[in-house]
């Protein structure tokens, strides 16, 4: 679905703030994957997913979006950006029309549907990130934050993308909004099937959507893998700086004083299974 | 893109055109720019030119910064240059004439000294911004100004708003980047379309951008007052600006050149 030859990407080339933001990445990820991006601050993940839709043009290397060069003469990449939707961080802060629905539209519109297309389209994207439709005829901005970003996030789902790309959909948002934007996500991706990257700096919430986790540092792919085989490598992971699941944590350290647990607990449920395991074998021997 | 514009950006370094105290660099740009337009005389211009080739070899500043800092004005001086070359009337035999047309030989040189003086002025003036960083520029400004204080001018205000409004540019240009990134990712189109097309293509662009300005001005009016902000009373200052040595021999070196152009201005006969 998205393949990636040796992308390089350097910031301001020619001056002295010239900086290489990704450094020849070689990546493919599958159709209907769910896959969350860790990576620090400057890691080279916003670029990263910045040139997935063609938004920049690799200083060298290819995109390929179905097998298709997107930087390739002829190419339409306005018709790329349809294909992979990208939720900026803060999208909140690029809502411009008078009305929710209008802006929920704009994306659609700008696709060339038609009227008819534009309301299914609306409606059901409004669903799907729980904006009621009573609140269609109000200004964005009358909006609480959750609702704003949530509005924002609807106006790149409404243009159907086979590909969706959220780049820190949580950030700034309280526990409640969290948990709630993060299932509707999972929930759009269980309907639609279709292929999402996560960013994130919250390992608990990848952790409990993603199929696979993308690992950056410094501009380079440290590891892509599935989540099982990630979180068992939690030492270099934590040597990076980057934080693993609190429950990752506590198995580490479990099997560092000897107790027999599987290296790659990451969510409550498996926690709970082994604990109980170990215990039941534990009671057999005694 | 807009990360491409260059006036006043700053060019890092260590060179003694850095170095130099920033009011000193502002004095010496405008006496500059009043030297450009005292010349008469062609080895003036060749003195012009060569300070300012020397300066920026000093300053180690590229020469494609300076292609980038007169790219914008070219079509201006081509344009004034033309006008010039057309409207003025001489009194010697016109060089070319044809229907209404004429060209005189005055009106050529105007245009060429014209187009001269425009480039080194800008070129000098980008000097200034590339040396200097615009926090140092606005203190400069406010250390020259402090006379006008005793006017009530509030000139300590009117420094505090620049230099604002410098910071917030780099930060303007970033947000508008993004939200541009952010529009084009739900399909805006910027870059085809006719005139109203593409003003409209502005508005998803400008409002969001207007909105967050608003909102960044209040946050930071919020964060001066949490800070016991009151205005230029009794303000001390961490960096003191002196003058040094070094300015001393900047200003000598300009009131040479003052002597020198005006000299041959007198003496030299006129070369152009």
């Amino acid at each position: 679905m998205i393949k990636l030859e040796d992308l390089t990407y350097i910031y301001s080339p020619g001056t002295p703030f010239e900086k290489k933001a990704i450094d020849s990445i070689n990546l493919e990820i599958q159709k209907g994957e769910f896959v969350g991006v860790i990576g620090h601050t400057g890691s080279g993940k916003s670029t990263l997913i910045q040139h997935l839709n063609g938004l920049l043009k690799p200083s060298s290397g290819r995109v390929l979006i179905d097998g298709q060069d997107i930087w390739a003469e002829g190419t339409d990449r306005r018709a790329i950006r349809f294909k992979v939707g990208l939720v900026f961080q803060y999208p909140e802060y690029q809502l411009f029309e008078e009305t929710v629905y209008k802006d929920i539209a704009y994306g659609p519109k700008n696709m060339g549907l038609d009227d008819q297309q534009i309301d299914v389209c609306v409606r059901e994207a409004a669903q799907f990130v729980g904006v009621s439709e009573s609140l269609f005829e109000k200004s964005p901005f009358e909006l609480s934050g959750g609702q704003k970003r949530r509005v924002a996030i609807a106006g790149v789902i409404a243009m159907r993308p086979q590909v969706l790309i959220l780049d820190e959909p949580t950030a700034g948002l309280d526990p409640k909004g969290r948990n709630k934007i993060l299932m509707q996500i999972q929930r759009y991706h269980e309907v639609e099937k279709n292929t999402i990257l996560l960013v994130s700096h919250s390992m608990e919430d990848i952790a409990s959507c993603a199929s696979k986790i993308l690992v950056m540092n410094k501009s380079k792919v440290f590891t892509y893998d599935t989540v099982e085989a990630v979180f068992s490598r939690s030492e270099e992971i934590e040597k990076m700086g980057l934080a693993v699941p609190q429950i990752t944590r506590v198995f580490h350290e479990l099997r560092h004083r000897g107790f027999d647990v599987a290296p790659n607990v990451y969510t409550l449920a498996q926690a709970k299974s082994e604990i109980l395991r170990l215990i039941g074998e534990n009671t057999a021997k005694g | 893109m807009i990360k491409d514009i260059t006036i006043g950006q700053y060019f890092p370094g260590k060179s003694v055109l850095h170095r130099t105290d920033p009011r000193m660099k502002l004095i010496l740009t405008v006496f500059y720019i009043v030297l450009l337009f005292l010349i008469q005389n062609i080895l003036g211009y060749i003195i012009a030119i060569g300070f300012l080739v020397v300066a920026y070899i000093i300053a180690k500043i590229p020469f494609k910064m300076v292609l980038k800092s007169i790219k914008p004005i070219i079509p201006i001086i081509i344009f004034t240059a033309i006008l010039n070359m057309f409207f003025i009337e001489g009194e010697s035999e016109p060089l070319f004439e044809w229907w209404i047309f004429r060209i005189a030989p005055e009106g050529v040189k105007l245009a060429v000294t014209m187009a001269i003086r425009v480039v080194c002025l800008i070129v000098g003036a980008s000097l200034l911004t590339y040396t200097t960083l615009p926090i140092s520029l606005t203190d400069a400004i406010e250390d020259l100004l402090g006379p006008l204080k005793k006017l009530k001018f509030p000139v300590h205000e009117l420094a505090m708003m620049m230099s604002i409004a410098l910071r917030f540019i780099p930060t303007l240009v970033e947000e508008t980047d993004k939200i541009m990134a952010a529009q084009k990712a739900r399909g805006a189109d910027l870059e085809s379309g006719n005139l109203m097309q593409r003003a409209k293509a502005l508005v998803p662009i400008l409002i969001p951008l207007f909105i967050s300005a608003f909102r960044r001005a209040e946050e930071l009016a919020l964060a001066m007052e949490a800070r016991c902000y009151h205005g230029g009373e009794n303000r001390t200052r961490l960096k003191q600006l002196h003058y040094t040595k070094l300015d001393v021999f900047a200003f000598l070196l300009f009131v040479l050149m003052l002597v020198g152009i005006i000299l041959l201005n007198l003496y030299a006969p006129v070369l152009i």
